[in-house]
């Protein structure tokens, strides 16, 4: 049986997947402007979103990759600080709100995230280079240390040559709250579909044969360093972007707030869901984002839980609980269109197909 | 010229906690080549053993002191058997989560039992400033210096020179062929976590005269700590955990010294990172090929 | 098998996303359009949050502040409440984390309906949470914030009107103590270990460190040390050989136990002089080393006949544990509140309106001035907001920690 068999034209599969993303934007996105979300529920769902970002560029390195980096906070914090200098100074040149109007935010607000996207990815590329060829655990505990050393960067440069930067331990403040649904989940879309089509492409089958097996790769003349290299700069680059909206969303940035509890939160998600599933992480970051503030008692004992989460999957479902399945509707509707045209007998077990 | 020395003695003292735990990180590493992340929080548990022996329940010093090693010693054999053992043939990745997983527990767990706040605990072990030439040496910097020295040479016997020892060695060469040889793996792998625990213990023990204070979270940042100065000894290397441990004390009392105290954690990863790039099997430690 | 689990698994995620998603549009339905006007339409109660770090790291902050205000309206209430009207207090745990923080005021104003807030606690989450409350003018007082960005913004000079606080700000410790070193104890020298993590800590040697340089006494050595550190022996030693007459030290009790510990340790025998977050060093340093240490706090236990009688009905109802300074002052801001909104409530005012806002704002301001409160007598704020009020200065005498004077 030709499981994979495409019956619908790529370009139509990517049109299906964009209506529908925007048709979920706009339902979502008018329910909020009109009313009937409140401000307290949208909060949540932007926090939802960022979180989302966070496992998905998580998963890809962990996942995918196959390395255990914990200092992805720290690549966020990059990100959320970066991203929260520019709203910052661009609230305070006051000519810019007369010439572009109210909606200022807008035009430079995406920018923002970028550019604290790429402070992230910049900075990962520069550990990265010399950590990734080492192996996980070495990785791990390197990033762990790169994780810190941000905070306490984060935390001792306030005042730099007269520049009044990170305001220390105080926190950075007044950050313009320019973080709406949509903003979020544009950005969430943009982390998936970049994430979905790179690991379906060459590159993605590059970092794949690194999970399986490193050395196999290397013989096979799959440049591990490369590779590695890359899927780690842009697993942190979203990490930055995802930074960038939480620091619009908060309004204030403390470096306390991504310390190694945070990446730890974030491995969480990504282990429960699945590594190597963008569904799981999907699903698990929203879980898990919102259950403690559905269930007040659960939030007591939220962090008991997910150490013993962490154990019990890894102890009996080490792949998590998606494994490395990843939903397709266009899938969906391949085995549809099959099964209206060809009737059930092409899936049954044991078919003639098979 | 005292000033000096005194620098140096606190960076010693300091430094021989560190060399301690890196000395448990080193064994385990070497047998199953797991990142233990569990082993700081180890001491956190021993560290609030002895306050509990010693506050709620009002026994000795004494006892306090061998209740708290043996709390230790079995909670390190406890956590490998219930969570690495199951995990010996996976993916290293879920062994190390796994590892950050207990850790965690750990902490959450102590938080949850003891609260959130620090709980004193009272003297375990007291005595007199020692004056040497008009130089002061405070007891317990002298005592956890001798102790953390004798643990280590202790631990090269036991190494070296036990039949115990030898499994150890041929366990972390090859497992397989160490079970082939009739060598018990399990077993060997138990008792190898009952010394780092142990050791754990001790070293829980001396940071209590020390800093006497119990909180949940007191055994993350001393864990990786050790775990740096066991990297940059050379993991595996019984010596090499030692001398990292004091090159880690060392460097922090002279940045704190210098006026640099808030850049300290940073120094210390810096210093991981340098020896991580330049030369991987640290100082004492000797290349392992990776067998395809 | 296996795939089947894992799938039966993922369906109880997916049922936990929809039902997470299905309780929103539900309850946001009923709340939204005008939120107040249920509680208010109610007419029998009158609704106000605690907000703050009830579980974690600074949970005893936070558990003293609710245990403190909720004692005050148990009392209130028994004795009628305002006006006949029961008052109801709905409190959030935001686990000292600024989103969780911003979602429970949220989530209080949306769904619960609030008219006042007393909180945040921490500063942080106070500034978060400041700042959606002033975007709506929500009268909002907290006990415990000290930082001065709380209520005040010195980037573009603004006042945040609707925020009021019934502790210190950090700069005024700084300078009290500074003075006392200078005034009372003669000092001429004087060194600091502080926190560098700690925005309460560094506040407070900021101002320390300028009100001794306008005093004249000379500052022979500023050390720092990381959030989480145990090891200050290094610094102190430092410090040691500098011979100062005074160590200030502006960090939390239990760091400031280790800290007095370790410096007799290594010689140190000055006087050691803190802030209000030393209050409790007794319990972590052993009696000789802690002698003579000297804090300002904003309470002081046992000092009057109202204090007295706070402390007997707090430690009947809530434990021991977290009867601490922010207790007493969210009892007095709990008073304060309470009587604000009384007068608004005498003026016929509806609750939720913007004047009904403006006025619990003005008499927090204009008319707390004759309330008996138990760490103040009445509260009068300054054009920043902040109380004027003394310090009550603590000395350890023999491992208890004892009234010395209001400075």
């Amino acid at each position: 049986m030709k499981r994979n068999q495409m019956l619908i034209p790529m370009p139509l599969r990517y049109l299906i997947n964009a209506v529908l993303f925007a048709a979920f934007l706009w339902i979502m996105n008018s329910l909020i402007t009109g009313g009937a979300i409140s401000r307290y529920h949208s909060g949540i769902i932007s926090s939802i979103g960022i979180s989302i970002i966070l496992a998905v560029s998580l998963n890809m390195a962990t996942g995918y990759l196959g390395q255990l980096p914990l200092g992805h906070a720290g690549f966020m914090a990059l990100g959320a600080y970066t991203s929260a200098l520019i709203m910052k100074s661009a609230a305070a040149a006051k000519g810019l709100e007369s010439a572009l109007g109210a909606s200022y935010a807008a035009y430079f607000f995406p920018a923002a995230l970028v550019a604290g996207g790429l402070a992230a990815a910049l900075f990962a590329l520069l550990i990265g280079m010399p950590a990734l060829r080492l192996r996980g655990d070495y990785l791990a505990i390197l990033t762990l240390g790169f994780g810190e050393i941000i905070r306490v960067v984060l935390l001792n440069i306030d005042n730099v040559l007269g520049f009044k930067l990170t305001n220390g331990a105080a926190g950075l403040q007044k950050i313009p709250t320019t973080t709406t649904f949509l903003f979020t989940f544009i950005f969430v879309g943009i982390t998936c579909f970049v994430i979905h089509t790179m690991m379906k492409s060459r590159h993605g089958r590059a970092i794949l044969s690194i999970r399986e097996n490193e050395i196999a790769a290397e013989s096979c003349g799959i440049s591990t360093t490369y590779y590695k290299t890359l899927g780690f700069v842009v697993s942190a680059f979203f990490a930055g972007i995802a930074g960038g909206l939480y620091a619009g969303n908060v309004g204030i940035l403390n470096p306390s707030s991504f310390g190694f509890m945070k990446s730890i939160e974030i491995l969480v998600m990504v282990v429960l869901g699945g590594m190597g599933s963008m569904l799981g992480s999907v699903l698990s970051a929203s879980v898990l984002t919102a259950l403690p503030e559905l269930l007040r008692s659960f939030a007591e004992n939220r962090m008991v839980v997910y150490s013993l989460v962490l154990v019990i999957v890894m102890i009996f479902k080490p792949t998590g609980l998606m494994g490395t399945y990843d939903f397709s509707l266009n899938g969906l509707l391949d085995k549809l269109i099959l099964k209206l045209k060809g009737g059930n007998a092409r899936f049954q077990k044991g078919g003639p197909d098979e | 010229m005292s000033l000096v020395i005194s620098q140096l003695i606190n960076g010693l003292q300091s430094g021989s906690i560190y060399a301690l735990v890196a000395l448990g990180y080193s064994m385990v590493y070497g047998i199953i080549m797991l990142l233990n992340f569990a082993h700081g929080d180890i001491i956190m548990v021993g560290a609030y053993a002895a306050w509990f022996v010693m506050v709620r329940l009002s026994l000795n010093p004494v006892l306090a002191i061998i209740l708290a090693i043996l709390a230790c010693t079995v909670l390190g054999v406890v956590i490998e058997k219930v969570a690495y053992t199951p995990l010996r043939s996976s993916p290293r990745l879920s062994l190390l989560i796994t590892a950050i997983g207990i850790s965690f527990l750990l902490e959450n767990l102590a938080q949850r039992v003891f609260g959130a706040g620090a709980q004193k605990v009272p003297a375990l072990i007291s005595g007199p400033a020692i004056e040497i030439g008009g130089q002061r040496f405070s007891f317990i910097a002298m005592v956890t210096i001798v102790v953390s020295v004798v643990s280590m040479a202790l631990l090269t016997f036991l190494v070296r020179k036990t039949k115990m020892g030898k499994a150890m060695r041929a366990v972390s060469e090859d497992m397989g062929t160490a079970q082939l040889m009739g060598i018990n793996v399990n077993l060997t792998i138990s008792f190898t976590f009952a010394v780092g625990s142990a050791l754990a213990g001790i070293g829980s023990i001396l940071y209590s005269c020390a800093y006497p204070q119990a909180s949940p979270t007191m055994g993350a940042m001393l864990g990786l700590k050790a775990f740096v100065a066991a990297v940059l000894g050379g993991i595996g290397s019984i010596p090499g955990a030692m001398l990292g441990g004091f090159c880690i004390g060392l460097a922090e009392a002279i940045v704190s010294a210098v006026g640099l105290s808030v850049w300290k954690d940073g120094v210390v990863f810096a210093i991981l990172i340098v020896v991580l790039v330049v030369k991987p099997t640290g100082i004492l430690g000797r290349a392992i090929r990776e067998k395809v | 098998m296996k795939k089947f689990l894992s799938i039966a698994l993922a369906l109880v995620l997916m049922a936990g996303v929809f039902a997470a998603c299905g309780d929103k549009p539900e309850s946001g339905g009923t709340t939204d359009p005008t939120p107040p006007a249920s509680s208010s339409a109610a007419g029998d109660t009158i609704k106000i949050a605690i907000i703050g770090c009830h579980t974690g790291e600074y949970a005893q902050y936070g558990l003293g502040v609710k245990n403190g205000a909720t004692l005050y309206i148990d009392q209130l209430n028994a004795s009628g409440g305002i006006n006949g009207k029961q008052v109801e207090i709905v409190a959030y745990d935001n686990k000292a984390d600024n989103q969780e923080a911003i979602n429970a005021f949220n989530r209080a104003v949306d769904q619960d309906g609030i008219t006042a807030l007393i909180g945040d606690v921490l500063t942080g989450n106070t500034i978060a949470v400041g700042g959606e409350a002033y975007k709506i003018n929500m009268p909002m007082i907290t006990a415990s914030a000290t930082a001065e960005a709380v209520t005040y913004d010195a980037e573009t000079d603004t006042v945040y009107a609707n925020i009021f606080r019934t502790c210190f700000i950090d700069p005024f410790q700084g300078e009290k103590m500074a003075n006392y070193a200078s005034e009372k104890l003669g000092a001429k020298t004087a060194a600091i270990i502080y926190e560098t993590g700690n925005d309460y800590s560094v506040g407070v040697k900021d101002a320390f460190i300028a009100t001794c340089s306008a005093l004249g006494i000379e500052i022979v050595s500023e050390e720092g040390y990381a959030t989480g550190d145990v090891d200050f022996k290094s610094q102190l030693t430092t410090i040691a050989s500098k011979n100062p007459d005074v160590v200030f030290c502006p960090n939390y009790y239990e760091d400031d136990g280790l800290i007095v510990t370790q410096a007799r340790e290594v010689g140190v025998d000055a006087v050691f002089m803190g802030a209000d977050g030393m209050s409790g060093v007794s319990g972590y340093a052993s009696a000789a080393d802690a002698e003579g240490t000297l804090y300002c706090s904003g309470y002081a236990p046992g000092s009057t006949d109202a204090v007295k009688a706070f402390e007997a009905a707090y430690t009947e109802k809530y434990s021991a544990e977290t009867l601490n300074m922010f207790a007493a002052t969210a009892y007095d801001a709990a008073m304060v509140l309470c009587n604000a909104l009384q007068v608004a409530e005498e003026a016929g005012l509806t609750a939720g309106t913007d004047e009904y806002k403006q006025a619990v704002i003005d008499a927090i301001r204009d008319k707390s001035g004759e309330l008996e409160c138990i760490t103040s007598n009445g509260y009068t704020f300054d054009a920043h907001n902040n109380p004027v009020k003394d310090a009550c200065i603590m000395k350890v005498v023999e491992g208890t920690e004892t009234f010395v004077e209001n400075y």
